[in-house]
């Protein structure tokens, strides 16, 4: 079927893209002045004690035969050890990436739902007073950069008020309750960055769509504005709107960075963060991986939910 | 609400209805108090150029108004509802129940993401004017009356799992499921090709007048049309009624110049004789032509052709018949596959980049649709003075501006608009500009493609009556490709009609008409004819 064999190319597409990715991450780290076992010794490197750890860390030989290695190990989960502090990187990170995904899942549980109803209502209510306060609100909150609304946040709600924690500490022992107060204001800070384009992406694609002869049909057919809304314009802005939302989910994955950093949370963005500053270069490397794959892999799911929610590439030509 | 009608057989009553369009330099008016009658079981044929109204009319007759368009003053009555004030809760639970409407393009007027028959019922079922087992029922039922495919099932198609006919009639089953008591058909047939309108017009003809309950107001540009289906006929010009008379009186005594100007678009033709053409040379030679896009499946084949100086070749089909596809393998848009071309006594190279610039001057094309074929941001004096400088470098600039003046004037332009840009212009003035584009090469044929299927009759007319002068003037030759058989065969000297890539006959245009192809004499029998009773002939010949 015509669905499937555009399925398969996507996917070969994505593992493909995955791949030159892999080679960019492996030779960015190569190319970097002066190497791992360099690196370890810092300014008090001796030429016989650097040769003796790049033996030991295979350093001494050709690259090609390192990256392989080193793909093939991280296709098992297995980044190797990290420099600064010797454990599997695969521990390191499992953690941090549960923590990071517990905050970007929060948030998109409250952004995507949030940003959907209210474009829809932005879409029905059109050129209301709602409507004009709703896009001006998220032109607002979507400018500013997140580490400037981050700390204004915290500024506000923590030291001033002292509603939320301005730093994130989360221990397994904590109630559900207790993880989302603690992950709350970087939540909001993700939730504003995120929201304004969802929202206003999702209106334009109903507007557009409610420009089509068929919903001057469902019109004269005398059904109401809400059912045209749902059953005849939101079916067929499911593509564009499917894609917006998946470019801002890879984002609240990737763009954690920042946030991470201003709330001091450990997650997987602050562990890039803290690798890049220590030079630990096999972490960069996973969690340069770890990012690239959320991407490509998020990218495809948008992919998928286009090519399914297209009528004409499910159900073939009759014959 | 409203005064009781005196005559209860009145279904629509619209009185002094004015409706203007909403712009940035104020109000313009769409209609201009307009009054319609409508009673029960009759059916009104609205017809006019587009501009005229017909259609903001017909949807005002739903209470229905589209994006940037405002009911000024008048009044519009359904069966004692006043219209025009109603609120949007009572007119919803009148339309699609007691009163709907049947699109001109049924491909884009159905959901393409729902099936035709969720479509076809949601109406009844949400409005819950009929059980969804019963609204079924009768979907199934006029399906088969209306002779759609596998009756039990087609419902479960989607949009794009029907062809153009087959949705037009599923657009017509949906309006027709509740029995409404007002149909509004706006332009039901235009977008279909002629052997399909005469079916759909066929199941109008049966289901609606047949069906005594039911009203219906039935627009469309097209007068051979609307006289076979409609009992009254409104002509409207500019918002504004120009003539109203019963269908026969209208067509044999017209008493408005308008409504005879309109009547008259079915009369083209050529006043030369054919004797001038003889013993002139072939102009262009195609034989054996084959082409396809990419890889995929033969768009043409085996086609062979030849022009003679002087002399036009009409070309036509349906959609998908190729002939487009001709016009491009002719001037070297879409090289051949197989076959050869030769322009006088040399062949002519597949491949537009192998052209000289000699054979490119002399082959020129005129497209469809002239806002595609301008440049959006070339002024016309610009868009003709590239080719005159491109194909007469050797020509002074004084000559060049002379050359451009004649050019406009030939073609009927201002010699003002050399400083207007294309959006300034209109449908038909931009038509022109292309012709004139097309001439300032001094070719020696011109390709037509579908040159006027985008513009109104009467500007068509115009248009063809210009290029039949031109020739007459300048004496090059016409491939005049179109699907308007009709048109084709007045001003051809030889026709061919193709189908699916393939000549099924070619030869002189007036005798078209003793081919012995099946599906020419079909093409000939369904191009509709200016008089009342032409569909039930046909219809009964068919038995």
């Amino acid at each position: 079927m015509a669905v499937f064999r555009l399925l398969a190319t996507r996917v070969f597409w994505g593992v493909v893209c995955l791949w030159v990715i892999s080679v960019l991450i492996f030779s960015a780290t190569e190319l970097l002045p002066g190497d791992l076992a360099s690196v370890v010794f810092g300014q008090a490197k001796t030429p016989e004690a650097v040769e003796s750890l790049r033996k030991e860390l295979g350093l001494d030989r050709p690259p090609q035969e390192r990256y392989l290695e080193w793909l093939a190990a991280a296709a098992r989960f297995d980044f190797g050890r990290s420099l600064a502090t010797q454990r599997p990187i695969s521990q390191l990170i499992g953690k941090r990436l549960q923590r990071t995904l517990l905050l970007a899942l929060t948030t998109a549980c409250m952004a995507v739902p949030l940003a959907l109803l209210v474009g829809m209502l932005c879409t029905l209510w059109r050129d209301s007073t709602f409507d004009r306060a709703v896009n001006a609100a998220a032109i607002v909150v979507i400018s500013p950069p997140e580490f400037f609304t981050g700390y204004f946040l915290a500024f506000f709600f923590a030291v001033k008020l002292g509603w939320f924690p301005a730093v994130m500490l989360t221990t397994p022992s904590m109630s559900f309750a207790e993880i989302v107060h603690a992950i709350f204001l970087p939540c909001v800070t993700l939730l504003f960055a995120c929201f304004g384009h969802m929202m206003r992406l999702t209106r334009a694609a109903l507007i557009s769509v409610l420009e089509d002869p068929y919903i001057e049909t469902a019109r004269l057919k005398g059904l109401s504005n809400r059912r045209i809304l749902l059953v005849h314009a939101l079916p067929n802005a499911i593509a564009p709107i499917a894609n917006v939302v998946v470019i801002n989910l890879a984002y609240l994955v990737v763009g954690v960075i920042v946030v991470e950093t201003v709330f001091n949370y450990p997650g997987l963005g602050k562990l890039m963060v803290d690798s890049i500053s220590s030079r630990d270069i096999p972490v960069i490397q996973a969690c340069s991986l770890i990012f690239a794959t959320t991407y490509i892999v998020l990218n495809l799911t948008a992919d998928l939910i286009s090519l399914l929610a297209n009528p004409k590439l499910r159900h073939a030509v009759a014959t | 609400m409203g005064q009781p009608n005196k005559d209860n057989d009145l279904v629509l009553d619209i009185a002094g209805l004015s409706i203007v369009s909403l712009h940035q330099h104020g109000a313009q008016p769409l209609l201009k108090g307009l009054t319609l009658r409508l009673r029960r079981g009759e059916i009104l044929g609205l017809i006019g150029e587009s501009g005229a109204g017909k259609s903001t009319l017909g949807l005002a007759a739903l209470g229905y108004q589209r994006t940037g368009c405002k009911y000024d003053k008048g009044v519009v009555r359904f069966d004692n509802l006043l219209l025009h004030s109603g609120d949007e809760k009572t007119l919803s639970s009148l339309r699609g129940v007691r009163m709907a409407y049947v699109a001109q393009s049924a491909a884009a007027a159905f959901n393409p993401v729902h099936r035709l028959g969720a479509q076809i019922t949601e109406a009844a079922r949400c409005q819950a004017a009929l059980s969804r087992r019963e609204a079924e029922r009768r979907m199934v039922s006029l399906f088969r009356r209306f002779d759609l495919p596998e009756p039990e099932r087609f419902g479960d198609r989607f949009p794009h799992q029907a062809s153009g006919g087959q949705l037009q009639r599923a657009m017509i089953v949906m309006a027709m499921l509740c029995e409404p008591q007002l149909i509004v058909f706006d332009e039901p047939t235009t977008a279909l090709d002629v052997t399909t309108q005469i079916e759909v017009l066929a199941t109008i003809k049966r289901n609606i007048r047949a069906h005594s309950a039911t009203s219906a107001l039935y627009i469309t540009h097209d007068l051979a049309v609307v006289a076979q289906v409609a009992d009254r006929i409104m002509v409207l010009k500019d918002g504004m009624l120009v003539e109203e008379n019963d269908t026969k009186a209208l067509l044999t005594k017209p008493q408005r110049p308008y409504t005879k100007e309109l009547l008259s678009v079915y009369q083209v033709g050529r006043k030369r004789g054919g004797g001038k053409k003889k013993g002139r040379g072939v102009l262009l030679r195609g034989e054996g032509l084959d082409a396809s896009y990419g890889d995929g499946a033969r768009i043409l084949e085996d086609v062979s052709f030849g022009v003679s100086e002087y002399e036009v070749l009409g070309v036509v089909g349906e959609s998908g018949s190729g002939k487009s596809t001709l016009a491009r393998v002719v001037t070297g848009l879409l090289p051949s596959r197989e076959g050869s071309l030769w322009l006088g006594g040399e062949v002519l190279p597949r491949r537009l980049k192998r052209r000289s610039k000699e054979q490119l001057r002399r082959v020129q094309l005129v497209s469809q649709i002239p806002d595609t074929a301008l440049n959006p941001r070339q002024k016309i004096g610009e868009a003709l003075g590239r080719p005159l400088s491109y194909f007469f470098p050797q020509r002074t600039q004084a000559e060049r501006e002379r050359r451009l003046g004649e050019l406009l004037s030939s073609c009927e332009l201002d010699s003002r608009l050399t400083n207007a840009f294309p959006a300034e212009l209109s449908g038909g003035q931009k038509q022109r500009v292309c012709i004139a584009r097309a001439l300032a090469a001094e070719p020696d044929i011109i390709v037509c493609d579908e040159i006027t299927s985008a513009l109104d009759r009467l500007i068509a007319k115009g248009i063809v009556n210009l290029m039949l002068e031109l020739q007459e003037k300048l004496g090059m030759a016409y491939i005049f490709i179109s699907h308007d058989l009709g048109l084709v065969r007045a001003i051809s000297d030889d026709m061919m009609v193709m189908q699916g890539g393939k000549i099924l006959s070619y030869g002189a245009a007036s005798g078209i008409e003793k081919s012995e192809d099946a599906y020419t004499q079909k093409l000939l029998r369904s191009v509709p004819q200016m008089r009342v009773g032409w569909l039930d002939e046909v219809l009964q010949k068919r038995g």
